[in-house]
């Protein structure tokens, strides 16, 4: 279980200031949603969290420890970032979902994978090919191939975005599943106001870089 | 004087209709791209004008240009390789240290099939060999290094996107690009390979036929012929394989991040600032 805390974090891009000190406290197994309009800086900071981009001011403690400190490669496995994008990669399921462990060199069992895709409702679904996949489906494979590194802490970018309304259902009940537990911490960016009441157990509100409120779903979201 | 009378020689005036003719050809190709919009006739028409200017230069100074030390053709060939590198770099735009990359991957890979010929024999230690031969390992060599640039430069931008959902996955940074650096140097190696398929079939190189139209025995030009492709094989698969290794890692930062590439427009003093 761990907590995460972005302290004062700034980022820039060629003198843009994309955040702008935004400090945010995501509770041991807390499921914290950040809500705001398109360009206010949410997915930056969901690649910040991750380390993907350097912050250019402030940094993220992990269970208190500076992240700068932690090896950027065992940062990433504990704290996993699902893209709004799935971006997979030509292959099978199987090739996608375990690229993580099979490119650092290791093996995943079966077994392993085989309750991981029922986990996420792709059952039977491991040779499929990823161009033959629906969007829901390829998101599915997406969660999958962060979820097998077994990360503390999950970002997930607007995952239903991309997604028509029947397979947004499916997949924010799979999502509703996997944070329900309490077991992960969860950083979840979302345009959708009501996805993050469903989902979250408070609510921060990014605009134009800052955070403008933090509280439970009901406090924030009018 | 000497040199007026070469510039004077009927066969110079007769190699300018030869010129001429070709020019014309050079002129289609420009008249093609400028009515199909591509966009391309400042770059044809200029690297046209530019290799005319500079061969014809060559040719008017390589007389003196034999006549110095023989250690001096080192210096030389490293001036080429500056230069090559200098050109190369600009295919890569926006690729972090890429003329730094194309330096070592040029020098590397020249510098080695170089050492080696001359100490197995094939090329002779005489400036008159030397530095012909050398310019051309190095300007094949160059080739291979801007289709590498090129197409790394295309293929991490065009898959950024799946380089970084496997990077945020924790995976070590060459292991999430190697798939596009492999890419990349088989792209850059599509010529030297083909060139070497068809050798003797459809490709009859030229070094060959002046042989043999020099009277050497065609086995012999052959084999010679045979050595030199062999080099600038080498040479290009050395530099390219290289070029990719650093570029591969430069690609990322110390906390194995992937850089933006920022297209820039290089100029020579920011590129040298740049390599401290």
């Amino acid at each position: 279980m761990t907590d995460v805390r972005a302290d004062d974090l700034r980022y820039e891009i060629d003198g843009e200031r994309i955040l702008d000190g935004v400090s945010l406290d995501v509770g041991s197994g807390e499921t914290m949603a950040i809500v705001g309009p398109s360009g206010a800086g949410k997915s930056s900071l969901l690649r910040l969290l991750n380390r993907l981009d350097e912050p250019t001011g402030g940094t993220v403690h992990l269970d208190g420890t500076d992240y700068r400190t932690i090896d950027p490669q065992e940062l990433r496995k504990r704290v996993g970032l699902v893209p709004q994008d799935p971006a997979l990669r030509s292959g099978t399921v199987r090739e996608n979902v375990t690229i993580g462990p099979r490119l650092r060199g290791e093996t995943v069992s079966e077994e392993r994978l085989a309750n991981l895709l029922d986990a996420v409702g792709l059952a039977g679904y491991a040779d499929r090919t990823t161009s033959d996949l629906s969007g829901g489906e390829a998101q599915r494979v997406a969660i999958a191939r962060t979820v097998i590194n077994d990360p503390e802490v999950i970002l997930l970018d607007e995952p239903t975005a991309s997604l028509d309304s029947a397979a947004e259902v499916e997949v924010e009940r799979l999502l509703a599943d996997l944070l329900a537990s309490g077991e992960r911490t969860a950083v979840l960016v979302t345009h959708d106001e009501r996805q993050a009441e469903r989902l979250a157990d408070r609510v921060a509100r990014l605009d134009d870089g800052r955070i403008v409120d933090v509280g439970r779903p009901k406090e924030v979201i009018a | 004087m000497a040199l007026l009378d070469r510039l004077t020689d009927p066969v110079v005036v007769r190699g300018l209709y030869q010129v001429a003719a070709a020019t014309v050809l050079a002129a289609v190709v420009i008249g093609i791209s400028s009515l199909r919009d591509l966009g391309l006739e400042r770059e044809l028409g200029g690297s046209f004008v530019r290799g005319f200017v500079q061969v014809i230069a060559m040719g008017a100074l390589i007389g003196a240009l034999f006549a110095i030390p023989l250690a001096y053709s080192g210096l030389l060939l490293a001036a080429m390789v500056c230069y090559a590198a200098w050109e190369s770099h600009k295919r890569g735009d926006g690729v972090p240290h890429a003329f730094r990359i194309s330096i070592l991957a040029l020098g590397l890979g020249s510098a080695v099939v170089i050492v080696t010929m001359v100490a197995a024999g094939a090329i002779e230690r005489t400036v008159r060999n030397l530095v012909p031969v050398g310019g051309m390992i190095i300007a094949n060599a160059m080739k291979t290094n801007s289709l590498t640039l090129d197409r790394f430069q295309s293929e991490v931008e065009s898959n950024r996107e799946e380089i970084e959902a496997v990077l945020a996955l924790g995976v070590p940074p060459e292991r999430a690009i190697s798939e596009f650096v492999t890419e990349s140097v088989r792209a850059s190696l599509i010529p030297v390979v083909d060139a070497m398929r068809t050798l003797g079939l459809v490709y009859i190189p030229g070094m060959m036929s002046g042989m043999i139209l020099g009277g050497a025995n065609p086995i012999y030009a052959a084999e010679y012929q045979f050595v030199i492709m062999g080099m600038i094989f080498a040479a290009g698969g050395l530099t390219s394989m290289t070029a990719s290794l650093l570029l591969g890692r430069a690609a990322f930062t110390d906390a194995a991040q992937l850089r933006r590439f920022e297209s820039s427009d290089p100029t020579l003093l920011g590129t040298l600032r740049s390599l401290r």
